[in-house]
């Protein structure tokens, strides 16, 4: 009878496991097969490098949205990064206990706030400040709002990630550093940021990849112009942007283009999560 | 152990059961599936239908106009809706039935002291030549351009009509303004003008309301008149679509908002009533 279950547990847990992958096949599968065909009729150099967005005239270059992605992930993480990194260094190492607490909760809280409620604040808050004390009433949606949105989104894995790999360096390590004369500023800096490295930087690449994937947020702030920026104040669409806006209008071809879009978003968060993957056994080693 | 087993069977097979219920429970559901501009009248004529009508159900679902004509064409809706014209390609086998037309309105910040622009002055406001207020004789400040996704009805209406879409090589090729922020959804339009004191876009009338302005082209506002003699350039019509002959109740429906009760409901939103 015991045998019986376990075996049917097993199955169930297998089942479970073959569920999983098999999403992540099928998905994969379907998105090149949806989205291959068009970059074949633009032409790769075409897709990848052309300028111009015009889907009346199936005319499909996403350079704008490739650049705007980038950059908008880049200045994303250049402001949550650090901020993220410090906040776990302040939880793990220097507030007190309670205090640490509930700045845990708080990022917590912050990682289940659903992104559109994230969008809205942007739309309603930083927006028209941007507009004011930048752009002189040309409009504030532009890439540093998404920069700034996306840098509050990406905090909470930052910090939460972050803090488990501080968490895990020996505590040997700074009682040794502290015994041998070093301040406690200098031990966090010299030795225990360095030890939590590999950590560290995961936590930043999940950081890029969660930035790189945001779109509901983004559409609300960022204006959305198919065009190269000029400005960091320039109206921009990322990649995941032009995918999530114009997929409900679209038909044909230009459907074709938006599931192209999704390929080429795909590669970049495959790439990323090798390089996650790459850093994190890196960092297995070394502990 | 055992308990928790029987507990995951019993759990994913009611996961096959739930799908089952829904179906045989309403017999007689009729799914109105499209344009998040037609939408909001498919919904005001639903509830009213729903007083004279009991026994059909009426789900509307907004979802986008190609998103509505593939659904009606593949069988997964009953009923399509579009704010605009259908393509070669999609009108085969399909039955085209307009319920209304819609006029698009030009709207600014309710602040904005322009009342009226020519027909001129709107394309080269929404090309980016026109990039200050004040060479409209309004005050000293930049313009800021907002307009819809591609493929949305209302805008391939809009660049239709005010000529911002331009043909070559018997291609169409959008002329909008390359820092103009692209939204999508009339609400989100809406909502993005009475935000911006500088802004200008353009949305469907019936969603017009006091939170943003609406200005007259070349002297003449969108109304039910100067829209049905042509005065009123910029409009386009509301399309609900079947495969081939609607169902039974599908009809009831259609006819319910084609006769005088259901036109009365598209006059009250301020859509433009069909004879």
């Amino acid at each position: 009878m015991k045998k019986k279950t376990d075996k049917i547990a097993e199955l169930v847990f297998v089942a479970s496991a073959v569920v999983c992958i098999l999403a992540l096949l099928l998905i994969m599968i379907f998105i090149f097969y949806k989205g291959s065909p068009s970059i074949m009729r633009t032409g790769v150099f075409n897709f990848l490098f052309g300028q111009e967005w015009q889907p009346r005239a199936e005319v499909f270059g996403i350079l704008p949205m490739i650049t705007s992605s980038i950059l908008v992930t880049i200045g994303a993480i250049l402001i949550g990064a650090p901020v993220g990194v410090l906040t776990a260094t302040f939880i793990v190492y220097l507030a007190p206990r309670k205090l640490g607490n509930l700045l845990k909760t708080a990022t917590d809280v912050l990682a289940s706030i659903p992104s559109v409620i994230y969008g809205f604040f942007g739309l309603m808050i930083i927006i028209p400040l941007i507009d004011q004390l930048f752009a002189g009433g040309a409009g504030g949606n532009s890439m540093l709002a998404a920069i700034i949105i996306l840098s509050i989104m990406i905090l909470p894995t930052v910090v939460s990630i972050s803090e488990s790999s501080m968490r895990e360096v020996d505590i040997n390590y700074r009682d040794a550093s502290l015994a041998l004369g070093a301040t406690k500023i200098t031990t966090i800096f010299k030795v225990m940021i360095p030890a939590a490295f590999s950590g560290i930087m995961s936590a930043v690449i999940l950081g890029v990849g969660r930035a790189l994937g945001e779109a509901m947020a983004v559409i609300l702030v960022s204006g959305n112009a198919p065009f190269l920026p000029n400005s960091i104040l320039a109206p921009v669409r990322t990649m995941s942007a032009n995918i999530a806006l114009e997929m409900g209008y679209a038909s044909g071809f230009h459907q074709d283009a938006l599931f192209g879009t999704g390929v080429i978003l795909f590669i970049f968060i495959f790439i990323i999560n090798l390089v996650f993957y790459f850093v994190k056994n890196k960092g297995g080693v070394k502990n | 152990m055992k308990k928790i087993i029987i507990f995951i069977i019993l759990l994913i097979s009611s996961l096959f059961f739930v799908g089952c219920g829904n179906q045989s429970s309403v017999a007689t559901s009729v799914s109105v599936v499209g344009s998040t501009s037609v939408a909001p009248l498919a919904e005001y004529e639903s509830e009213n239908f729903l007083r004279v009508n009991k026994e059909i159900e009426i789900a509307v679902q907004s979802v986008g106009s190609s998103a509505g004509i593939k659904a009606a064409m593949d069988g997964t809706a009953d009923i399509g809706m579009s704010s605009r014209n259908l393509k070669e390609e999609e009108k085969e086998g399909m039955k085209e039935f307009v319920i209304a037309l819609d006029g698009i309105a030009v709207i600014v910040h309710p602040t904005n002291k322009i009342k009226n622009i020519t027909k001129d002055q709107l394309l080269a406001i929404f090309q980016g030549k026109i990039r200050n207020w004040k060479e409209l004789g309004g005050k000293d400040a930049p313009i800021v351009v907002i307009s819809r996704e591609e493929g949305s009805g209302t805008r391939g209406a809009f660049e239709e009509i005010s000529g911002l879409e331009i043909e070559k090589n018997d291609k169409k090729y959008t002329t909008l303004y390359s820092r103009a922020i692209i939204t999508d959804g009339n609400g989100s339009v809406k909502q993005n003008v009475a935000l911006k004191e500088n802004g200008i876009g353009y949305i469907s009338v019936g969603s017009v309301d006091d939170s943003v302005k609406e200005i007259s082209i070349d002297g003449i506002y969108p109304t039910d008149e100067s829209i049905k003699d042509g005065k009123y350039l910029i409009s386009r019509p509301f399309i609900m679509l079947t495969k081939g002959d609607p169902s039974p109740e599908a009809q009831i429906y259609l006819d319910y908002i084609l006769s005088a009760e259901g036109q009365q409901i598209v006059r009250e939103h301020f859509y433009i009533t069909v004879n």
